[in-house]
């Protein structure tokens, strides 16, 4: 019997190379690619307060928990902070999705300073629906980002369904934004 | 019109292939003559097929048939001739079609060579390899069609790859496919073996010159790409321990081991199973090899443009080619009959020995190559294996091995008398510990393994030459009688003594030049001079030049030692404008026992310094030596009357005599 194994053991060995190189062989597997593992995951647990600026007042109204993200219909999370240029490109692009499309916007002001995250709001304008300020980044660590600005898309159940790594380009709208959103309705 | 033709052809050798691979193994299952010999026209008719489809693509470089996606892609008009017509390789959809031609030249060549083949045997080797051709003929056609037109011609093409554009690829990759390909002969016979259910000395005497060819073609493939890579890359490294460079050393190291294991099968009737395996994962290896580099499976500098759909074809041929073959194996090897044990201290002791360091080393490469893959899948982390990982495993696989391989020829079969062999080796020993402890001294004490290897290889080259002067008695009898027995040995005898002597030589030249290496960089205008290993190099102008579709930049060095002029050195930069890229040329001057190797690089803006790299390369020559003796090596012993394609009867006479040591 053992004998008759160890005739089978190039097979396997083969068996087992093979299926790396099946693996290998994804095209989809880019290097440069930092896959999610929260993807069809419920949202990570965690609570964020508004945004507090040094006036008394000044402030966003509500803060972000995981419970906002759930029954509330689709969901884009939003990961941003006023000194990343790249936010401020895709403010715009943001304000416009909320406004056309059915949908609710959120942010995570990611490791900001107040009064800075509020001037750049009063800037550009708060598309947001609710804002969390994640002062020491905790929450970041939950969601898993790799940096900013980084959109999470959640259905109507909490459940996380795409991760768009970067600001989201005019570009991809028609071509990636939408269809996704389609698909989650 | 003519590209039509070569597309026909490539279909009419998928539907001869498609023939081949049925009617005889039917027949061979029947038993029925007529339809076993339809395997014969159709082999040679395959070859014919695609020797015209290979002449239709030629045809097309040669006049620069700019209708073809392929020829535009990888050819210009101003392109000198030799690179025209070694162009048609120089690609991927090219290169498919030589490795099908080789491929059908194997076959052709078993079937026109092989009349002494028991029939049944012989429709089924032949019907394996159709099976084969019929993977790679559908490859080629269904997703690399060399022979795709273009709508709108251009009116000239993109130019070939200029670091392609060297003599070296007018041999480097016909004797590497051929050798790649030529073990596809020895899996045919192993699946065949396996279906029989039989495997016996004659067996093994049918296989192993079609594993020697194969062994010598790919020893002189992979000796000149690692040449080209030496001259042409342009930074004096000969081997990189890259993906692609190690794919063809597995099937080398593990074919090196079939060669030896066959020798056993024939003689002593034993490790069968063993031989059938190895045979089948040597070209195993090959496929894999052609799936890597076609893939871009892993990263490396001489990969092909890759495509996902290519890499799943042919992860699916090897996936039915291995897989099958090892599903075969695992079924019906059990079956075998198994040969007598035999003693440790014993000729085929030794060469199992052999087979054990070999496979463990191909092992080693395997691992080392496939790793940061296997990483990758599990971890997501990525890394890359470099020569470290190699010197710490590999090298010290390989000593064992080149000690062994000294003793190996003296041990007779069945039962050796190991410490009379050693005391007849004294004079080796002797002489390898001198020349470490000389290279020790000379070195200042030198990398260890590097002094411990020089050793090794000084044994082995001894050992090597007292065994042949041991075989015709030198100063023991008269001249002229050792005289006669030195020609009246057999040359299979002079091929084991050359290849194993080329193998010494060979590691000479790797440690000399990965050890002892100097090498000089410098910021240069034309006046300074440079001193390397004694030789003083002055640079004495740097010309513009044009060449046929490039333009050289040549810097002037002049070479002196002790105030004595010994000549010049060239190095060169070129520019080859349409493909938009520059390649470097080094300039390299031997004598033998080492290499002066310049390049030069321009500044980085006009009126700067010139980059001049200078390398002093000890011993490595003797590589590219030591590959060339092995080889010949390799050929000599086919050419032996024993082995001599056609004879095997003969031979299983000769057999029965007192057996000659040979091998």
């Amino acid at each position: 019997m053992l004998r008759r194994l160890l005739f089978i053991l190039p097979l396997l060995i083969f068996a087992a190379a093979a299926a790396f190189f099946m693996w290998g062989l994804d095209p989809e597997r880019d290097p440069g690619e930092i896959p999610s593992v929260l993807i069809d995951k419920p949202v990570p647990e965690f609570s964020l307060p508004p945004i507090r600026g040094s006036e008394p007042g000044e402030s966003t109204s509500t803060g972000l928990s995981n419970a906002d993200l759930s029954g509330e219909g689709i969901t884009l999370v939003n990961v941003f902070a006023s000194w990343c240029m790249p936010c401020r490109a895709e403010h715009s692009i943001l304000t416009d999705l909320r406004r056309e499309e059915d949908i609710r916007l959120v942010g995570i002001n990611y490791k900001d300073e107040p009064d800075d995250a509020l001037a750049w709001l009063d800037e550009l304008g708060n598309p947001y629906d609710a804002i969390g300020a994640d002062m020491e980044g905790d929450a970041g660590l939950e969601w898993g980002i790799s940096g900013v600005p980084e959109t999470f898309f959640v259905d109507n159940e909490g459940i996380i369904r795409y991760r768009h790594v970067g600001p989201i380009h005019e570009t991809e709208i028609d071509d990636l934004i939408l269809p996704i959103l389609e698909e989650l309705r | 019109m003519i590209p039509e033709l070569g597309h026909f052809a490539l279909v009419l050798a998928l539907v001869l292939a498609a023939v081949q691979g049925s009617i005889p193994f039917v027949g061979a299952l029947r038993g029925d003559s007529r339809w076993m010999d339809v395997a014969r026209p159709a082999a040679v008719g395959q070859l014919g097929a695609i020797a015209l489809a290979f002449a239709a693509l030629t045809h097309a470089y040669v006049v620069s048939d700019f209708t073809l996606a392929n020829v535009v892609e990888n050819s210009h008009s101003a392109k000198p001739m030799l690179y025209k017509v070694t162009g048609v390789w120089g690609n991927h959809e090219g290169s498919m079609l030589l490795w099908v031609l080789m491929l059908a030249l194997c076959g052709a060549g078993v079937a026109v060579f092989g009349r002494n083949l028991p029939a049944t045997l012989k429709a089924r080797v032949l019907s394996v390899q159709a099976w084969i051709a019929l993977g790679f003929l559908s490859f080629s056609l269904l997703t690399s069609n060399p022979f795709e037109r273009v709508a709108n011609p251009p009116l000239d093409g993109n130019d070939l790859n200029p670091l392609l554009q060297d003599p070296g690829l007018a041999f480097h990759p016909p004797l590497l496919y051929l050798g790649y390909v030529g073990f596809s002969v020895a899996f045919s016979f192993a699946v065949a073996a396996l279906l029989e259910g039989r495997v016996d000395a004659a067996w093994a005497r049918w296989v192993r010159p079609w594993t020697l060819a194969a062994w010598c073609s790919l020893t002189g493939g992979i000796a000149l790409g690692s040449w080209w890579a030496y001259y042409e890359l342009g930074w004096g490294g000969w081997w990189f321990w890259d993906p692609v460079e190690n794919v063809s050393f597995m099937p080398w190291l593990l074919g090196t081991a079939l060669l030896h294991s066959a020798i056993v099968v024939e003689k002593r009737d034993t490790l069968k199973a063993w031989t059938i395996l190895l045979a089948i994962l040597t070209f195993s290896l090959s496929l894999m090899g052609t799936f890597i580099v076609r893939s871009g499976l892993l990263t490396s500098v001489h990969a092909f443009a890759v495509d996902p759909e290519r890499g799943s074809y042919i992860l699916g041929l090897m996936g039915i080619a291995t897989g099958g073959s090892l599903a075969l194996f695992a079924w019906r090897a059990p079956v075998l009959k198994a040969g007598g044990l035999f003693a440790p201290v014993s000729r085929e002791g030794g060469l199992l020995l052999n087979n054990l360091l070999l496979a463990t080393a191909t092992a080693t490469v395997l691992i080392g190559t496939l790793y940061p893959l296997f990483l990758e899948a599990l971890t997501g982390g990525r890394v890359s294996i470099g020569p470290p990982f190699y010197n710490y495993t590999f090298v010290p696989l390989m000593l064992p091995l080149v000690g062994a391989m000294g003793i190996g020829p003296f041990l007779a079969w069945k039962r050796a008398d190991l410490a009379g062999v050693l005391g007849r080796l004294r004079m080796a020993a002797l002489l390898a510990v001198v020349v470490a402890l000389a290279t020790w001294y000379l070195q200042n004490g030198g990398p260890v393994l590097a002094v411990l290897a020089m050793g090794f290889a000084v044994w082995l080259l001894a050992a090597t030459l007292i065994e042949w002067a041991e075989r015709v008695r030198l100063f023991r009898i008269p001249l002229a009688d050792s005289w006669r027995r030195a020609r009246g040995l057999p040359r299979s005898a002079y091929g084991m003594s050359l290849a194993h002597a080329g193998l010494a030589v060979c590691i000479i030249g790797m440690i000399g030049s990965s050890a002892w290496k100097e090498e000089l960089v410098e910021a240069v205008q034309p006046g300074d001079s440079l001193q390397i290993a004694g030789f003083t190099l002055t640079l004495q102008d740097v010309e513009t030049r044009p060449g046929p579709n490039y333009r050289s930049t040549t810097g002037v060095f002049e070479v002196t030692r002790d105030g004595r002029t010994l000549g010049m050195l060239e190095p060169e930069r070129r520019y080859y404008p349409v493909a938009g890229r520059s390649t470097t040329e080094a300039a390299i001057r031997t004598n033998g026992l080492g290499d002066l190797y310049a390049t030069i690089n321009e500044p980085p803006e006009e009126g700067q310094d010139w980059t001049a790299r200078i390398y002093y390369e000890p011993l490595v020559p003797w590589i590219w030596v030591g590959s060339a003796m092995m080889m010949f090596g390799g050929i000599l012993s086919l050419a032996d009357r024993r082995l001599r394609v056609g004879a095997p009867r003969r031979a299983a006479r000769q057999g029965a005599q007192p057996p000659a040591a040979a091998e």
